[in-house]
């Protein structure tokens, strides 16, 4: 058994994993990784299944120590990690010797980090999962749902695979200002066509009022002429636009269901780099059709067949 | 019935059932959830029903999905009887730890035992669960005891708190904050690791609410706080 000393953390720093499945139903959210694909590749250069969990570390404040020699691997946000002093890019496993600490300080670029130990870090899965949900009182180490805490130990018993890194051409682009890709929902023609032009050709900026639930956006005010909804389920990446007008991109700890209408659901890909833009940042929509955007995914899914 | 099957995400389509919510939407929906989870068995992700719609989140190619659900509901029949489970679940129904049963009962002209009665008088189905692991939206009340939520919503609201919004009714299974009426507590756990499930209540069960003594709630395990 290999274990890391807990030296500093924030409640943004979270064990989480490939997230909840099966339960929306009991009103249960999904959790899990926000940047999905560097959760992947941090898995990956362990030999680790993909969805394993790992540290998503946000914006920073992190720092742990091994008891004994250990490797790790880091992909994601780059956040200024350092082992001592030593500063350590991300998308490699590394090695961290007993006694070195391996810290997080504030972002370079992109917002979440992701740490993954070999076997993945051991939790305490509720309902198939160790993603940790605060506002659930779901996942993460104890089962309980809390965020990882000062002077806990993590833990993790994997084999060691050689050090490696992710391929240069394989790294998600660190976009400040990202096109995202959004799969058209059925509601999108009871929006005004002035909203509708507003909304794919108008750059919408990142407010500071973002968490695991959902990252508000700022920009012309958008027009729905529809009739009011009933609740109903909430994909994961809906673009729900409530009465001021303003969209909100709904995460993985998202509410199960709720009434306002959507202009439609970002993909995975699309989410995955919304995970790593900071309050402040402008983005742009791109209308996908569904049968498209599936077929991009599987494409993109393949790198790690 | 023919259900309208719309995009809602890359791997997702929601099944529209039904126009507005009625009780009698829920034996279709039982039905509808049921072939579902048979028809699509291991490439399902998620099936999450609302009132009047079923989100199906699915492994599979979109339109061999699309076509999958249309295959699945051809003919569809409601269930047999009105399906679920029936719960019976005890309530202390006291303004100390239910703020707005005197505000119910001033609004309606009812008095406080009047909407206790009308309240607990009929079974209520489960129409979905959300806003909370375990929190059920059930209804409809009767006219005379439905309300707006508050104006300004209470930052913490005591698990087992009993509430109406408009004509739904519903029990906090854990402390949250929350807009809605409150009129009582329940010593029920409604979300609980320990039971199989986790949830007590599950979309298309049927609710009865049963009056109790302060005695009798403390006895069951209830929490007599008083609600700010």
């Amino acid at each position: 058994m290999n274990h890391l000393q807990i030296h500093a953390s924030t409640p943004l720093c979270q064990l989480q994993d490939a997230g909840r499945f099966g339960v929306r139903h009991l009103g249960v959210t999904q959790g899990g990784a926000l940047d999905w694909v560097a959760l992947y590749w941090a898995n990956w250069l362990l030999g680790n299944a993909l969805g394993a969990p790992v540290v998503e570390v946000a914006l920073g404040g992190f720092c742990v120590e091994a008891r004994q020699d250990c490797v790790l691997a880091l992909a994601g946000a780059h956040l200024h990690a350092c082992i001592d002093d030593e500063p350590l890019q991300p998308w490699r496993s590394f090695a961290l010797a007993k006694g070195q600490r391996l810290s997080f300080k504030h972002p370079g670029h992109g917002v979440r980090a992701y740490l993954a130990a070999p076997g993945g870090f051991h939790g305490t899965p509720v309902l198939g999962s160790c993603a940790t949900v605060v506002r659930e009182g779901l996942g993460g180490m104890d089962g309980q749902g809390a965020a990882l805490v000062k002077d806990q130990c993590l833990t993790f018993a994997g084999t060691v695979a050689p050090l490696r890194e992710v391929p240069l051409a394989q790294r998600p682009p660190v976009a400040q200002n990202p096109v995202l890709d959004m799969v058209i929902g059925a509601q999108i023609g009871d929006f005004s066509g002035t909203s509708l032009f507003e909304a794919f050709n108008r750059e919408w900026t990142l407010d500071s009022r973002a968490d695991r639930m959902g990252i508000r956006l700022l920009g012309p005010q958008l027009v729905y002429q529809g009739a009011p909804m009933i609740s109903e389920g909430i994909p994961l990446g809906a673009v729900q636009v409530p009465p001021d007008g303003q969209p909100i991109v709904l995460l993985n700890d998202r509410q199960t269901i709720g009434g306002y209408p959507r202009l439609g659901a970002l993909t995975p890909l699309a989410l995955a780099q919304l995970a790593q833009c900071m309050p402040g940042a402008g983005v742009r929509f791109r209308p996908v059709v569904q049968d498209e955007a599936w077929r991009e995914q599987q494409r993109y899914l393949g790198r790690w067949l | 019935m023919t259900p309208r099957i719309e995009v809602v995400a890359i791997d997702t389509l929601m099944v529209r059932l039904f126009q507005r919510i009625d009780e009698a939407n829920m034996p279709w929906m039982l039905a509808a959830s049921q072939r579902l989870s048979t028809a699509f068995g291991a490439h399902l992700l998620d099936l999450v029903p609302s009132y009047t719609t079923l989100m199906v989140q699915f492994a599979l190619p979109p339109s061999e999905a699309r076509a999958l659900i249309a295959q699945a509901l051809e003919g569809l029949q409601p269930g047999a009887g009105s399906g679920g489970r029936r719960h019976e679940i005890p309530v202390w129904y006291h303004a100390s730890v239910g703020p707005e049963l005197p505000v119910l009962a001033a609004r309606s002209g009812l008095s406080e035992a009047e909407v206790v009665r009308v309240h607990s008088e009929r079974d209520y189905p489960v129409f979905a669960l959300g806003f909370a692991p375990g929190f059920g939206f059930m209804g409809l009340v009767d006219e005379r005891l439905a309300s707006p939520r508050l104006s300004t919503p209470r930052k913490q609201v005591a698990a087992g708190s009993v509430g109406i919004a408009e004509r739904q009714t519903a029990a906090y299974p854990a402390v949250s904050p929350g807009g809605w009426n409150l009129i009582g507590r329940t010593p029920v756990r409604l979300f609980d690791r320990e039971r199989g499930g986790f949830s007590l209540l599950q979309p298309g069960d049927r609710v009865r609410f049963v009056p109790v003594s302060r005695s009798q709630f403390l006895a069951l395990g209830g929490d007599d706080e008083a609600q700010p």
